[in-house]
């Protein structure tokens, strides 16, 4: 592997990071070597906190030195020891002949500059470009990286562009100085499936194009195997396997490696039941944010967020609510719950719940939960596991004393398979994976009807994924639990509803029996989604928003 | 990301191992892993650590003025039975005195007469109160410190008093101030005076700063806009000036200066809980809370308040030296405490009226600088110790 050959750009021998944290050092990365050659594109895999992310800064030299240090290692990239330079001479390599994207569009733009000064910025600093030069260049970038209309957008701010408009911008700055590697850190892990194919199309057509060789970090293996020469799986910040994409993909050797490979989330959904009773039903459901104006506030117009959904859920179903960001499915999911003001009718196990107050909904509150996105975000940092999970028993079963309290808990937490003696420690002690478990258990202890998971796994790696998946049909089965599953995941989305409905800006596009659509969907917009989410297949222009 | 996390990744503690017959243990005596690593970083502040442990030495000591700097002795005992001056106020007459008025126990004739019936008397160290008359001063008031005097300038008292020097005379050790009373034991009351002020405005502040922010940035809307205009236009009126008016109308006393300055002093927190509350309040945490149907006063208090309180906290210590210097600068300016109270910034204004008595100053400037020093610090050290990005090199 370690072939000095006169085609290898960058070359990573026995690298280490350690983070010193109080008084003990922490080994984030552990002596990984790995080559890249001219125009070839590297994809390091593996979970969150498996070092990747910090590879690919140490090589930028950008990580938060003193408490980062190196250990042991050399990264020589065209004959030069980057760790060894100095911090004016690695700026001359950072941003020209090593550029980097990150994984959040949003804030890797500055907010205060158009996009024109931002893309200048760098021609500026490493070409010396001013005037029409730079005017000339960041033209030619934008259109090399497919902005529409590229002469109008160069006075546009980044809050004028979209997510996978941004995305591009930053792109575009990275490709300024035509580098001779491009990092990509997650590039397409904060977009919509269908902005996501758009972007990797971009990339790989660049890289053909430019020939610049590409090192691309990511925890989704459709796109390694879309995208990459070759693979590099990390574990624990070591590399565990790496060699040739179709290699490692049909013949892995590593126990994790085929344990990552084998990590799709499987199973069938609940079949559908309509005989059961109704859980939940909206009829022509809105939820129309104002917009104001003026002194007086006049409303002048509506973000029409839940624009007239209509839905009807049996008992043991699992709803399944699909659609890019901003479509309004969490909203959705919200005005249900009674958590944002809507219009139109909700009735749930026969009550209707539309116009009721915060105090006379607490009854109905027993039977529906909510479980969140981010594990990290859903639990408060300065309760124990036990409080965590019991505080909806204090709210709803105000008699219970705190042995009975106890045993619940106990057995909600049983239930999502962590072990109860762990219940007095801390949300932070926690993996995402175990902290998701805790939050699920938070919504089962008080045994509710109805549960809305809002991307219960869009956070996880995919081993992880893969469990919670499992566990929430397990819990459907046994408990009987109705469910509205929101996310943006087809894959698991396919694993779990038996009902699906697409959404786009605030309607409902398609709506059928799970299986029925995944087989035969029928507008163009749900097909696009299905092409980009299975296959990473851009759609046609026009389809999808961009 | 990955570097985030990783740096941070906190060591797992060993938890108490709990049987599920066992009832529940509630709370754990230990600190949070978070707290000790915030107790580790305030200590790696040497500064800040030294500063902390001088300042409550120095604030314990004062807690004990009355048997340090008193003109009362702490124990008599006489004729076998002890008396406790310093705490209960006995007649002249139960030491043998003719007079039914309190006992002056400075007065030699009264030291005598319980010498002379086999009694004896436990002084404190120094055997002034911030409100006693040296009336065997050598020189007129102010007097420099004792161990400064010239014989001949201590010839008169000595003579007077049958001692052989001035190294024999009762010590002033900073010398006393321009109505003959001990500048020691006024530093020692009035930084006791000082320190209590200051801890019950803030602490008063805070609670009354935190729940009006609080209110205002859990519930938004109308409730924070009106609130937020009134607190601006609270916060325009030239405070200075009004507490000079109010504090000439009303008597001005410990508890009258406290409410005055509250008036204008609950609002410094106001901003940074808001800030803090309409950041909480959309976390998915407290989401899931109102989805368990849980009462706005519960979440905040439960909840969000915890979050404020990091920044609350860090803001303690600045607010504190802010206290003590405001009433500091009311009494230099004679509006604060009761004349005749121990005041560090009375101290100072006696050494601005008294250049000659360089002592005053001196000694009025040092402690409060020291004071403050002190203060600050403590604040810079506890600022670090609740910065999560703070490493040590």
């Amino acid at each position: 592997m370690n072939d000095s050959n006169a085609s290898t750009l960058l070359s990573v021998d026995e690298l280490s990071v350690a983070f010193r944290h109080a008084s003990s050092e922490l080994l984030a990365v552990d002596r990984i070597s790995f080559d890249i050659k001219k125009g070839e594109t590297v994809a390091l895999v593996g979970e969150s906190g498996s070092g990747k992310s910090v590879t690919a800064l140490s090589v930028m030299k950008l990580l938060p030195y003193p408490a980062a240090s190196h250990p042991s290692g050399r990264v020589v990239f065209k004959g030069q020891e980057l760790l060894q330079l100095a911090e004016h001479q690695i700026r001359h390599v950072r941003g020209n002949d090593i550029s980097i994207i990150f994984q959040e569009p949003m804030s890797s733009l500055n907010p205060l500059h158009t996009i024109e000064r931002q893309i200048g910025e760098v021609l500026m600093l490493h070409r010396g470009l001013t005037g029409t030069a730079a005017r000339a260049r960041t033209l030619e970038l934008l259109t090399q990286v497919g902005i529409p209309d590229p002469a109008a957008r160069l006075a546009s701010y980044p809050h004028q562009l979209s997510g996978g408009q941004r995305q591009r911008v930053m792109i575009a700055m990275a490709l300024a100085n035509e580098p001779d590697l491009l990092i990509a850190d997650e590039p397409t892990t904060a977009l919509d499936v269908t902005v996501q194919a758009q972007i990797l199309k971009l990339l790989k057509d660049l890289q053909t194009k430019l020939g610049m060789a590409m090192l691309f970090i990511t925890h989704d293996l459709g796109i390694v195997r879309k995208l990459a020469d070759r693979v590099c799986v990390m574990s624990r910040g070591k590399i565990v396997e790496q060699g040739p994409v179709e290699h490692v993909y049909t013949a892995p050797e590593h126990p994790y490696t085929r344990q990552l490979l084998a990590a799709e989330p499987k199973g069938q959904p609940p079949a559908l039941n309509p005989a059961a009773p109704v859980v939940v039903s909206t009829d022509d459901l809105k939820v129309w944010f104002p917009i104001k104006r003026g002194v007086m506030r006049r409303t002048v117009g509506h973000i029409k967020a839940v624009d007239g959904v209509s839905i009807e859920l049996h008992r043991g179903e699992t709803l399944g609510v699909v659609g890019e960001s901003g479509s309004g499915k969490t909203t959705l999911g919200l005005a249900i719950l009674r958590l944002v003001s809507s219009n139109g009718p909700i009735v749930f196990l026969g009550h209707a719940l539309q116009g009721l107050r915060f105090k006379q909904m607490r009854p109905h509150r027993r039977e529906m939960q909510i479980v969140f996105q981010d594990p990290f975000g859903s639990l408060s940092p300065r309760m124990s596991v036990a409080d965590i999970v019991g505080e909806g028993l204090g709210v709803h079963h105000p008699g219970m004393t705190r042995h009975e309290c106890d045993e619940r808990v106990v057995r909600a937490l049983n239930d999502v398979g962590l072990d109860p003696e762990t219940r007095f420690r801390y949300p932070h002690e926690f993996s995402g994976g175990q902290r998701q478990r805790i939050a699920v258990a938070r919504a089962v202890v008080l045994e509710p009807t109805f549960v809305v998971l809002d991307e219960p796994t869009s956070a996880l790696d995919m081993l992880i994924q893969a469990q919670i998946v499992d566990l929430l049909r397990d819990l459907q089965r046994r408990r009987d639990l109705t469910y509205m599953f929101i996310s943006h995941d087809l894959k698991v989305v396919a694993a779990l509803a038996s009902r699906l409905i697409v959404m786009r800006d605030g309607k409902v596009v398609e709506a059928g029996a799970a299986a029925d659509v995944f087989r035969n969907p029928k507008s163009d917009y749900t097909r696009a989604l299905f092409a980009a989410a299975f296959s990473l297949e851009t759609a046609p222009e026009g389809v999808v928003s961009q | 990301m990955d570097a985030r996390v990783s740096g941070i990744a906190p060591e797992t503690t060993a938890v108490a191992p709990t049987g599920l017959a066992v009832p529940p243990e509630r709370r754990r005596v230990v600190l949070s892993p978070i707290n000790r690593r915030r107790w580790q970083n305030f200590k790696r502040n040497r500064r800040g650590f030294w500063s902390l442990w001088i300042f409550l030495t120095l604030f314990v000591i004062s807690l004990f003025a009355e048997v340090i700097a008193n003109d009362k002795p702490f124990l008599i005992t006489l004729n076998g039975k002890p008396f406790f001056p310093a705490v209960v106020s006995y007649p002249e007459t139960a030491f043998g005195g003719e007079f039914e008025t309190a006992a002056d126990y400075r007065d030699p004739y009264l030291q005598k007469l319980i010498a002379d019936k086999g009694g004896s008397i436990w002084w404190p160290l120094i055997r002034y109160s911030y409100d006693t008359h040296n009336l065997d001063l050598p020189t007129p008031a102010p007097s420099p410190p004792t161990w400064r005097l010239t014989e001949a300038q201590c010839k008169a008292v000595v003579e007077r008093k049958g001692l052989k020097s001035c190294r024999d005379l009762e010590y002033n050790w900073l010398g006393s101030d321009d109505q003959t009373r001990d500048v020691v034991a006024r530093l020692i009351y009035g930084f006791r005076v000082s320190v209590l002020f200051g801890l019950i405005l803030t602490i008063i502040s805070s609670i009354i700063g935190v729940a009006a922010g609080a209110v205002q940035g859990y519930f938004g809307g109308w409730t924070d806009l009106l609130f937020q205009r009134v607190i601006e236009i609270w916060t325009s009126v030239p405070s200075l000036y009004l507490l000079l008016i109010i504090s000439s109308v009303l008597v001005p006393g410990f508890f009258v200066l406290l409410g005055i300055l509250l008036l204008f002093s609950w609002v410094s927190l106001v901003g940074l809980v808001r800030a803090e509350f309409l950041r909480g309040r959309n976390f998915e945490y407290i989401q899931a809370a109102r989805a368990l149907g849980v009462s706005n006063r519960v979440i905040m208090f439960r909840h969000l308040l915890p979050n404020a309180m990091v920044a609350t906290l860090t803001f303690l210590p600045f607010i504190l030296s802010s206290s003590v210097m405001t009433l500091t600068a009311l009494d230099f300016l004679g509006f604060g405490l009761p004349p005749g109270s121990p005041s560090l910034g009375e101290l100072l204004s006696q050494g601005k009226a008294n250049i000659q008595a360089p002592w005053l100053g001196l000694t009025g400037f040092f402690s409060v600088a020291i004071m403050l020093s002190l203060l600050i610090f403590i604040g810079e050290a506890v600022r670090d110790a609740f910065d999560p990005r703070k490493t040590f090199r």
